[in-house]
């Protein structure tokens, strides 16, 4: 393997890869001037973290996250900014590198000093930064649902816990209204709160005198796209017509499942599938009429008929038109987006309420906290970090929205431990240290 | 067994009686029912509806029951409006209450207010002046469905969506519908199943059809038409018939079924289920053999640009998959002109203009790549693999920062939408039948291409002796790079197919890229009868091997294979044969 | 011929000084001036700075198998992720108690319903099990792989595929539940090694001390290696194959030695890696990291033991820095770098110094000393 450079090569090579250079930087000035970095205050700014991949895999859920974020700090440092102080923005890029993540907390947090941080997606970021915030003692907030079993001091789990999505769901479709289904595909994409979630609901279902027959798990491997043979043993399973899919498929792999589903010939009347990870943000980049029909539980729709959710996604498709992001004022929102939004104010609220930015301060003042989001009341729980919160089915319509078909009554409490896999335990800062024993 | 028929044949007998009761109770009912001009309530429907605003919830839910006995799509979107609660009595000004239903609530000069909606028909209530009417809510009363009413309001309305549906325009609609009907256990609806029977021409709707009948037979007092039925779902083979067959045979203890008493019919049963099964086992495997044969379209669909540049060219294009993205992203941007400059009835055709844009616009930029970059490195291949690398990341990063990073969203035409049932238990999808069809062009036309035209001579020269071709005056350059933007083009009409079964992201390539290397390097570089042979191979061997392995292991298992297999061949299915002993 | 014989004689200056300070300056940095200090080295960089130095390991590795012999392995990061999953069951035993579930199994077993800790886990308890195997598991796992690949002949783009495949199929088998390796979560929330508390500062800074060291001794393991007889038959085995085969050699166990060597390497670099980062997934394993790493060699200027280092360092260092200062567009920047160092550089950043070196050489020849001119020339062979 030789290495020979001709110095004429090498010369025309020099003149196109300065192009290529100068091309990247007109780039990057182009897009910085589509992301105008927020002015440093003139004194004493609140700086806070945002911790959210913006290139690799997971870039596809996480950007949007970002911008709604980004969207709060904004509206608060417009309406005067925290404690009468501005909130600086600190903006990393995780890149969908799980180490990364650890490296880039320990950087918010030693070098940036950051006073809260918001960010993660998958368990696996978060799990990766845990150690970090808790040795650091920072102040993490968590806007995706997850699979429980976790009660850190330093993180506010403000999307549900598995009883808040998955509990209510099962409930639904076991019931009459929900269709009375009595055979349950569990799918999920092979990684950890899949495997939870659908721990929790074959405990649930059995419970509810499911047949252990009657219940199938199986897994994918992350980005599987062919779906043929999965589909066809679901048709399989679907055969007696009471069978529903409860999927916990993740992300890129969500397209190619529905259309194959489709494409067989299943419709959602054959077999629902109720689904825990497909919100707006992911059917915008869906072929919405294959979905239609088909089910989705979350806290949080776009549709949810008040002023205040209108007027807020408003505001968003105006933030992204006038702020050049992708896709401009067809932008929508969805749950984790308003848990991500929320949780600023949830952290600027707590800051006022202790008039100060000290995490343990802070910390207090959240517990028992209702909050004003734009989905409706919710209410921070009195002694751990997680968030009462209404439930919601929701149908998928063509158009990539959901109708709502179920809501629970009032909020639902959050479990972060389960009571159908983990009856003895509990979580409780304030009568406790974190996990207890019942 | 008997026990449950007995339940049944109460229940129908209740309908008959309840029907006839409810008759005359019409003329008892108090409040009329508001009838719009347009849509006349028929006087029969009207004493139902009025019947629901009765104190007594056995008349309510008859009136119900009555309500989906009528087959009236009118009826189904009431009842879809009466089950989350929107019926009312209003008082009217002069004193007088009828029935209408509400729609959403919202608020007038700070008094909450409803707009009135006639019950059948659902049109807007007017007033004098033409303005929608709208009433508060102090006005009206509201009938509301317990939850016990609603279950039987969901039963009927799921009734009455079936038997609409049976009329529906789209086979598949209907078919859905019949098998619904057929595990509803409801024997009362075989005649209705029979009458349309008789009219249906779709061949899989009238299997459908037939299947559900028989299945509702299944559970007749009369042992020989039990036999009778369960002869004939022996004949139509469908799957759909096991689970009630089973039940016939070995009856089932969490439900209290016990098993068929008659001999005979058990018999019948199993007959009838070996039968099934038997077909079930063919219809398996060939379903398995085209699921293989799909997944191989796509691998060499995938591999087949690679292949060119690869095995052409020397040239390790790691930035492949990005260019299938770019042909994806290009399918979408065609998709969203045809949306917005079109008329709606030339959306179904998008596709077809999207694919030679798709080679196009993926061409364009390997043409741009081989002249900027990959040119200064020939004989180099290792490092084309590095700089190729680079041009990936920057391509990737462009489309997020253009298109954003979530997935776009690619609609299928409705000609590459759904499937076709080719024979029972067999489903073929029309997009992945289009794929195969696709690749098997894109093979043809390359082999014709290369071996057929002046430029394909060139290039094959080239490919051969670079410096002898430079010598009898072909323009390597040229060639190096037509064949470079053609191996592009065709990455590119790959990302056109793939946005027809997945989704179209900026990380697309990265999924393929080394499937699509796997494919190549196990067929032999050079020869594209071995990438051929190589695609077939992984593809078929991994939909074999996915129901028993699984996805994963299938996949790893067939990594190692390849791996064991070029112990065997280093080369290749074909090597390509040459005076060099190395190919550096 | 990358081999760099002009730059012998200032090395062993330049080698002494950059040892001195990354092995006494640096951690003094750290402990002695004050926190506002000018000269401070605070614990966020020489944390991050031992990760680079950790990844410089793994690159001398991968220098000594494509650099020198010529061999493009793609699947580099599974020999480094089984010295770091070596390393991570190790700590993972260690957190005994103190972990969420407060069971003596780690975490991801109790939550998967395993209730005796797997065999093969079980001698990773004793540190020095753990300490031989981050090297031989890889070299083992390298040894039984590189037999089949070299005794067929399997070479040059075939070679890379091969790996990239063995990588893929690594990955997704470490996805696996199954596995009890923790899926994809991967090993995380360690608390001690040997006693230490991983958190504590003096902790970090001797992870530090012991990778800088690490880093030394294979830094001088791989010159010696290159610069014996052994070295010369690798370079052999790159420029011309066939050649040294009709010279009587057996390249392919030449091949497979050094390809064992440099697995052992990315094994010693996974294991540092592990509790200075404190989290090994599956995500490190896979096919992208692969090439990632062999980008830093290309960068740096294969056929260099220190462009190898510095491409590691530089790369890794330009990672962390643009992530942070450039969140959106960093991709661009990492993406021209490679396109430009592959067009511009061939040979790297140690091309380029040499590059400046002749420049300078140059220089010192028009205006004088002929002497030193003379004495340059002769020593290019």
């Amino acid at each position: 393997m030789q290495v020979r450079t001709p110095a004429s090569n090498v010369g025309r090579g020099l003149v196109l890869s300065i192009t290529a250079v100068a091309l990247a930087l007109a780039m990057s000035v182009g897009s910085s001037l589509i992301n105008p970095q927020m002015a440093v205050a003139a004194k004493d700014p609140v700086k806070v973290g945002i911790l959210h991949s913006l290139s690799g895999t997971m870039a596809i859920s996480e950007v949007s996250l970002r911008d709604v974020v980004m969207m709060a700090i904004e509206e608060i440092n417009d309406a005067g900014g925290v404690l009468g102080r501005e909130i600086e923005p600190v903006v990393v890029d995780p890149a969908s590198d799980w180490p990364l993540f650890a490296e880039k907390a320990k950087q918010l947090l030693q070098q940036d000093k950051v006073d809260a941080v918001f960010g993660c997606w998958t368990s696996v970021s978060r799990k990766s930064v845990l150690p970090v915030f808790e040795k650091n003692n920072g102040l993490l907030f968590y806007p995706v649902q997850y699979e429980g079993e976790e009660c850190s001091k330093n993180v506010f789990y403000t999307a549900a816990t598995p009883n808040q999505q998955l509990i209510p769901a099962a409930k639904y479709l076991l019931s009459e209204e929900g269709g009375g289904y009595k055979k349950f595909y569990l799918l999920g994409t092979d990684y950890v709160f899949p495997r939870t979630a659908n721990k929790i609901l074959r405990a649930y279902l059995l419970h509810e005198g499911v047949p252990e027959k009657n219940i199938i798990e199986e897994y994918t491997p992350f980005h599987h796209q062919d779906y043929q043979t999965i589909v066809g043993k679901i048709k399989k399973f679907a055969r007696g017509g009471d069978a529903a899919i409860l999927s916990t498929i993740n992300g890129d792999s969500n397209v190619p499942f529905y259309k194959e589903f489709t494409n067989q010939g299943l419709t959602a009347d054959d077999a629902p599938i109720m689904a825990f990870s497909v919100a707006e943000d992911e059917l915008r980049g869906m072929d919405a009429k294959a979905l239609a029909g088909h089910l989705a539980a979350w806290n949080y729709f776009q549709s949810i008929d008040t002023p205040k959710n209108n007027d807020w996604v408003a505001r968003f498709k105006e933030y992204a038109r006038t702020h050049g992001l992708p896709g401009g004022s067809k932008r929508v929102t969805d749950d984790p987006m308003e848990a991500a939004y929320y949780g600023v104010y949830l952290w600027k609220d707590a800051v006022e309420k202790a008039g100060t930015t000290d995490v343990d301060a802070v910390r207090k003042a959240v517990y028992g906290t209702v909050i004003d989001a734009p989905g409706g009341l919710k209410k921070a729980d009195p002694a751990n970090h997680h968030i009462y919160k209404p439930v919601y089915i929701g149908e998928i319509l063509k158009t990539g929205q959901f109708k709502v078909v179920w809501k629970s009554e009032g909020l639902v409490r959050a479990e972060p431990w389960s009571k159908y896999t983990s009856p003895d335990k509990g979580c409780d800062w304030v009568d406790h240290k974190g996990t207890y024993k019942k | 067994m008997v026990e449950k028929k007995t339940v049944k044949c109460r229940k129908l007998i209740g309908v008959c009686v309840m029907v006839i009761v409810l008759l005359p109770m019409a003329s008892f009912a108090q409040i009329p029912v508001h009838s719009d001009s347009a849509f006349p309530v028929p006087p029969l429907i009207a004493s139902y509806i009025s019947a629901l605003a009765s104190d007594d919830r056995v008349i309510q839910k008859e009136a119900i029951i009555a309500l989906g006995m009528t087959g009236d799509a009118q009826i189904l979107s009431f009842l879809e409006e009466y089950r989350v609660g929107s019926l009312y009595i209003w008082t009217r000004p002069d004193g007088q209450q009828i029935l209408v239903l509400g729609g959403d609530e919202t608020t007038q000069d700070d008094e909450a207010v409803v707009p009135l909606v006639s019950p059948y028909g659902l049109a807007n209530m007017l007033q004098v002046d033409g303005g929608i009417l709208y009433v508060s809510l102090d006005a009206v009363e509201e009938v509301r469905p317990d939850r016990r009413l609603r279950r039987v309001v969901k039963k009927q309305i799921d009734s009455l969506r079936n038997q609409i549906n049976l009329m529906d325009s789209r086979a598949n609609v209907r078919r859905s519908a019949a098998m619904d009907i057929g595990f509803s256990d409801d024997p009362a609806a075989i005649p209705l199943l029979e009458k349309y029977l008789l009219l249906e021409r779709d061949k899989w709707v009238r299997v459908a059809l037939d299947t559900a009948i028989n299945l509702l037979k299944i559970t007749d007092n009369d042992p020989t038409v039990r036999v009778t039925a369960i002869i004939r779902l022996g004949e139509l083979r469908g799957e759909e018939a096991v689970p009630a067959l089973m039940l016939v045979i070995d009856g089932s203890e969490d439900e209290g079924i016990e098993p068929d008493f008659d001999e005979t019919v058990r018999a019948a049963a199993v007959t009838a289920l070996k039968s099934i099964e038997g077909w079930a086992f063919y219809a398996r495997t060939v379903q398995t053999i085209f699921r293989g044969l799909s997944l191989s379209s796509i691998l060499l669909l995938m591999a087949l640009g690679l292949a060119i540049v690869f095995g052409l060219m020397g040239v390790i294009n790691m930035a492949h998959g990005e260019l299938m993205m770019l042909g994806a992203y290009a399918t979408f941007v065609v998709q969203h002109i045809f949306l917005a400059y079109f008329p709606q009835s030339a959306f179904d055709y998008y596709f077809l203009v999207a694919l030679p844009v798709a080679f196009l616009v993926a061409g364009a930029f390997g043409l741009a790549i081989e002249r900027g970059v990959i040119r200064f490195l020939y004989g180099r291949p290792l490092e084309t693999l590095l700089v190729t690398w680079g041009i990936g990341l920057i391509l990737q990063q462009a489309v997020r920062q253009v298109f954003g990073a979530a997935n776009v969203d690619v609609s299928s035409p409705s000609w590459l939408s759904g499937g076709a049932q080719v024979m029972v238990g067999v489903f073929i999808p029309y997009n992945r039948l289009f794929i195969i069809g696709l690749t098997i062009f894109c093979v043809i036309a390359t082999y014709l291409f290369l071996f057929r035209t002046n430029t394909g001579l060139k290039i094959r020269a080239v490919t051969q002796n670079r410096e002898m071709s430079a010598c009898l005056g072909i323009r390597t350059g040229h060639i190096d790079a037509l064949t470079f933007a053609f191996g592009a083009g065709v990455a590119g009409l790959a990302g056109a197919a793939l946005s027809q079964v997945g989704n179209v992201g900026p990380d697309l390539g990265q999924n393929y890229i080394v499937d699509s290397f796997m494919v190549v390097v196990t067929g032999g570089v050079g020869k594209l009868s071995g990438t051929i042979a190589a695609a077939l191979g992984i593809g078929s061997l991994n939909k074999f091997l996915e129901p028993m392995l699984g996805a994963v292991y299938g996949k790893v298992f067939i990594l190692g294979l390849v791996i064991l297999f070029l112990q065997w061949r280093p080369s290749g299915f074909f090597p390509a044969k040459g005076r060099g002993l190395e190919t550096k | 011929m990358l081999v760099s014989q002009e730059s012998k004689r200032g090395e062993w200056p330049i080698f002494s000084i950059v040892a001195f300070c990354l092995l006494i300056v640096v951690p003094l940095l750290n402990l002695v001036p004050g926190e506002e200090s000018f000269f401070h080295f605070s614990d966020f960089h020489i944390n991050l700075l031992g990760k680079y130095l950790a990844f410089a390991i793994l690159a001398l590795g991968i220098d000594l198998i494509w650099g020198y012999t010529g061999i493009l392995s793609l699947g580099h990061g599974v020999f480094f992720g089984l010295g770091a999953y070596c390393m991570g069951m190790h700590l993972m035993l260690q957190i005994g108690d103190r972990s969420v579930y407060g069971s003596a199994l780690p975490d991801f077993m109790v939550w998967n319903r395993v209730t005796e800790l797997p065999l093969f886990w079980k001698p990773f308890s004793s540190f020095l099990f753990t300490s031989g195997a981050v090297i031989f598991v890889p070299m083992l796992v390298a040894a039984i792989f590189g037999f089949f690949a070299f005794r067929s002949r399997i070479r040059g783009v075939y070679f890379a595929i091969i790996t990239q495949a063995f990588a893929l199929s690594i990955w997704l088998l470490f996805n696996r539940n199954e596995l009890n390796l923790g899926g994809t979560n991967g090993l995380t929330d360690f608390k001690i090694l040997l006693g230490f508390e991983l958190s504590d500062p003096d902790t970090v800074r001797g992870l530090y001390i012991v990778t800088v060291i690490a880093l030394i001794g294979a830094y001088l393991f791989c010159r010696w290696l290159v610069r014996s007889r052994l070295g010369k038959v690798l370079v052999a085995i790159r420029d011309h194959e066939n050649r040294l085969r009709y010279s009587g050699y057996s390249p392919a166990a030449f091949k497979l030695l050094v390809f064992v060597i440099s697995a052992g390497l990315a094994g010693l670099a996974g294991a540092l890696y592990v509790p200075q980062v404190g989290i090994i997934t599956p995500s490190q394993m896979g096919v992208l990291p692969s090439i990632e790493m062999v980008l830093w060699v290309a960068v740096g200027g294969r056929g260099a033991l220190y462009g190898a280092v510095i491409g590691a360092v530089g790369v890794n260092w330009a990672r962390s820095y643009l992530t942070t200062n450039f969140p959106d567009i960093w991709l661009y920047f990492l993406g021209g770098l490679f396109v430009a160092v592959v067009v511009l550089f061939p040979n790297g950043i140690v091309g380029l110094i040499e590059q400046a070196q002749r420049w300078v050489g140059r220089i010192f020849k028009s205006r004088s000393t002929d002497e030193l001119a003379e004495s340059k020339e002769r020593s290019v062979p």
